[in-house]
């Protein structure tokens, strides 16, 4: 595993004299320093980047932030905001010389307003315990990433958060009311209202997906939504990959837009059958799990029309859920894909690029002909509706060189995603991962505009540098390893 | 629709221009919201003729276009496909444009139930105010490298930057549409609302005006009959003639010369016990009030219960439009303007005087 030294570019700081000023702050036993305290906080999700920070705090009250914030500011030093660590990017890799901000004491449910449709929580609440706090109200909060049982509403916000459901509900950005932020100053701000609407900028949408580059989340209000009346799944198997991309298109150009639509290409399904046994087709080449929500009988009409499609899609096969434990079995296998795949191989590397839903066909054979180029298996698992693709490179890292490769195979895939006119990530965020590959998807004055923003907030750059944008130096560096048709990119930057 | 319909070169050296010459340039397409906000001096930079739809692939749910092309040839286009615009924006004219509509962030009926203009925006190619052209976001549903600076353009009233394209989702236009009108004192409707919004009925507009609540219905269509069953009330005829004149701001009610606010709130905010007639939208999270009541006792409500108040139309003066931001949030307004127009030449004050 790779071992990350971040640049040491801010000014080193006496840790027993940090220790101490942290102490007039918070109870010595949110303050921990020493390595083995500091180990579960070493990486996140994207375990192949470790750093330790110099120290962990964690506060539990949005004072106690305020003054961490302003004690960093004043002593120049950086500080990396964490939820439950769930990130698949780098996202919360601690800083080397730097302080890491667990928000996890933050797991109070403040306000549930039944009329309004709202919950006003603490960043560390669970994803889906604020759906389970509603339940009994018929009411829910709609994203759903897969690590949704873990990962906490401030990192949803933080990442821009989506899930299975996104299709037809939006990601966190369309779902979130209200956030109280605290910027690197220390200074307390509410951002939106308690309205539809609030005066200004939308720095909803900007701070959405900020990774924490821009200021500390202490506070979300969500959005909930009725339960609908009804949800039906259907599961249909393919033999050809190609005739359940298209399936896709048709469900969608015929006017129907599904809670969820899921795809499993041959091995995924088989890892997930061996390992959670959910009865999908085990000699399909692809599987479509699509599944409907509404009122009781705009579901049946819609039922009926999707199955029509798939069939007309070339479906081999087409399965309506009977009840509610067929359903959720349709989804066992799609929910557990990502453990499943790591039975069968002792790592693997997970992507996140989003294409338009007319490149499937294009991408999944680019991608085949890569696997054999690299020698290395991928596995598919896709949110097929809205085109957001999750292969899964599988290598063995204890093979010299093999993490690398998976590294530069992963690399590819995202630059053929911008290259169909997609994104590098389409809900796992930039991070520490993909800051190369932003070099290829955007300008260098693009990704000037984006250090002038992240300026207007921080701008000593103290709010997870080194993150989610990259600077044009390294750009320059990785772009002198990956000239496109002759063209030297970022002509105006000096070579080292 | 061809390249003769780009002429995004030579706004590019307008502004580069501008910045030379230290001149303000004030940024106008089909110019129908004029009305809105405050007063902005300067040279005029139009992007009227900035037209045409670039790409539109009905199966892909996106339509992205130059920000000069009318509101109209987008929703027609649209429309012959069975799709639409999911926020059902408001034109306020005939040469309404999608960037005029995006800048301002306007959204009509539907917006309580599906989302704002911000909502649907996937990406955006603008010029900054060092004269660069920059594409944020893209075609696709789902986008998180780099900040969300797209969705930031919306409601931004070109303060940011001049807006060149703008993809959007798009969503099908439902089967069957109804809307169905009940007889109700105004504390008795706003009730009915928030019993209606937190269970799953296809409500798709509401409004309460002079003890009618009209309640709009859309879906599949037996969904449709079955819910119109369930709420009761009188059928309205001519029902798209009714919300048009509500999301055009050509109902009776806002026929005449007083001042006219816009007031923004949780939706079970009380009656507001304020001078004026009130018109009510987004099942009660927006209140329309013609009043002559100054700035300062609006203001300060709103400020009280977390809302905002906007002078929305005022033949009056422009000095003071939307809601005074807190110091904190100000100063942020203020670094964001200078990051994305460092010489400070579009629309300068045309949301608030500091920028």
């Amino acid at each position: 595993m790779t071992q990350t030294a971040n640049k040491a570019d801010f000014p080193a700081v006496d840790l027993q004299n940090l220790v101490s000023q942290l102490a007039g702050i918070l109870p010595q036993d949110s303050i921990l320093h020493e390595q083995e305290d500091l180990r579960p906080y070493e990486c996140d999700g994207l375990s192949s980047y470790r750093q330790l920070p110099l120290v962990a705090v964690l506060p539990d009250s949005v004072g106690q932030v305020q003054k961490i914030m302003r004690l960093c500011y004043s002593l120049g030093l950086p500080i990396v905001a964490r939820g439950a660590g769930t990130g698949l990017s780098g996202g919360a890799l601690p800083y080397a010389k730097g302080v890491l901000l667990s928000l996890a004491k933050f797991s109070k449910i403040i306000e549930i307003d039944k009329d309004v449709c709202i919950a006003r929580v603490q960043p560390g609440v669970r994803n889906l315990a604020i759906s389970q706090a509603v339940d009994h109200l018929g009411l829910y909060y709609a994203p759903d990433p897969s690590s949704q049982i873990a990962c906490t509403i401030g990192g949803n916000v933080a990442e821009n958060s989506g899930g299975v459901h996104c299709l037809k509900y939006g990601l966190t950005v369309h779902n979130i009311q209200q956030i109280k932020i605290v910027t690197i100053e220390g200074d307390l701000i509410t951002v939106g209202g308690g309205g539809l609407d609030s005066p200004g900028y939308d720095l909803l949408a900007l701070m959405t997906g900020s990774e924490g580059m821009l200021a500390v989340i202490v506070e979300v209000t969500v959005k909930l939504l009725p339960k609908p009346q009804r949800v039906q799944a259907l599961l249909a198997a393919f033999d050809d990959v190609m005739n359940a991309g298209k399936a896709v298109g048709n469900i969608i150009s015929a006017g129907i837009i599904p809670a969820g639509l899921e795809m499993m290409d041959r091995l995924a399904i088989k890892a997930a059958e061996d390992f959670v046994h959910a009865g999908y087709p085990a000699d399909a080449e692809a599987i479509l799990i699509c599944e409907l929500d509404g009122a009781e009988t705009e579901v049946t009409e819609q039922t009926d029309a999707v199955r029509d499609i798939l069939n007309n899609s070339g479906a081999t096969e087409v399965r309506v859920a009977k009840d509610e434990q067929e359903r959720v079995n349709f989804w066992k296998g799609r929910k557990n894909a990502f453990p499943a795949v790591g039975r069968i191989s002792p790592d693997y590397y997970c992507m996140d690029g989003t294409i338009p839903r007319k490149s499937l066909p294009l991408v999944l054979q680019s991608m085949a002909d890569m696997s054999v180029k690299y020698g290395l298996a991928v596995a598919n698992v896709f949110h097929a509706g809205d085109g957001n693709l999750h292969p899964l490179i599988l290598f063995d890292a204890s093979i010299a060189g093999e993490l690398e490769k998976a590294e530069e195979f992963g690399g590819k895939i995202l630059e053929l995603c911008i290259r169909v006119g997609g994104t590098i990530t389409g809900e796992h965020g930039v991070g520490t991962e993909k800051l190369n590959q932003m070099c290829v998807q955007y300008k260098s004055t693009e990704l000037s505009q984006f250090h002038a923003v992240k300026a207007a907030f921080d701008h000593k750059g103290l709010l997870n540098p080194g993150k989610a944008v990259p600077t044009l130096h390294r750009c320059a560096e990785f772009g002198a390893m990956h000239v496109h048709n002759g063209e030297l990119p970022y002509p105006e930057l000096e070579r080292f | 629709m061809g390249l003769k319909n780009d002429i995004s070169e030579q706004l590019q050296n307008r502004v580069r221009l501008a910045i030379e010459k230290g001149e303000a340039l004030r940024i106008i397409a089909g110019g129908s919201k004029g009305f809105y906000g405050r007063d902005v001096s300067g040279s005029e930079l139009s992007v009227t003729q900035h037209q045409g739809i670039i790409s539109y692939q009905p199966s892909e749910l996106v339509i992205t276009a130059r920000a000069g092309t009318p509101i109209k040839v987008i929703e027609n286009a649209l429309s012959e496909n069975a799709q639409m615009l999911a926020f059902e924006p408001p034109a306020f004219g005939e040469r309404a444009t999608i960037g005029g509509t995006v800048a301002c962030n306007f959204s009509g009926p539907r917006r309580a139930y599906s989302g704002a203009a911000r909502d649907y925006v996937l990406g955006t190619k603008i010029i900054n105010g060092k004269a660069e052209i920059l594409t944020f976001g893209g075609e696709v549903m789902k986008n998180v490298a780099g900040y969300d600076v797209s969705r930031l353009m919306a409601g931004a009233m070109g303060t940011l930057g001049v807006l060149l394209e703008i993809s959007l989702k798009i969503v099908p236009k439902p089967e069957a549409e109804t809307t169905v009108m009940l007889n109700l004192g105004s504390e008795e409707a706003l009730l009915k609302l928030q019993q209606w919004a937190s269970q799953p009925l296809p409500v798709s507009g509401s409004c309460f005006y002079q003890n009618t609540l009209y309640v709009r219905l859309s879906g599949a269509e037996k969904a449709v009959r079955e819910m119109r069953q369930f709420i009761g009330g009188e059928l309205l005829k001519n029902a798209d003639y009714f919300w048009h004149s509500v999301k055009e701001q050509r109902h009776d009610f806002f026929k005449n010369d007083q001042a006219l606010w816009r007031i923004s709130l949780a939706s079970n905010t009380p009656i507001l016990s304020l001078d004026g007639n009130t018109l009510y939208e987004w099942g009660g999270a927006l209140r329309w009030l013609k009043t002559d009541l100054p700035a300062q006792p609006l203001r300060k409500f709103s400020e009280s219960i977390n809302g905002h108040a906007t002078l929305f139309r005022t033949s009056g003066k422009r000095d003071e439009i939307f809601q005074p931001l807190p110091k904190h949030l100000l100063q942020l307004h203020r670094k964001l303007k200078q990051a994305f127009d460092p010489h400070g030449i579009f629309n300068i004050g045309r949301m608030y005087q500091e920028y």
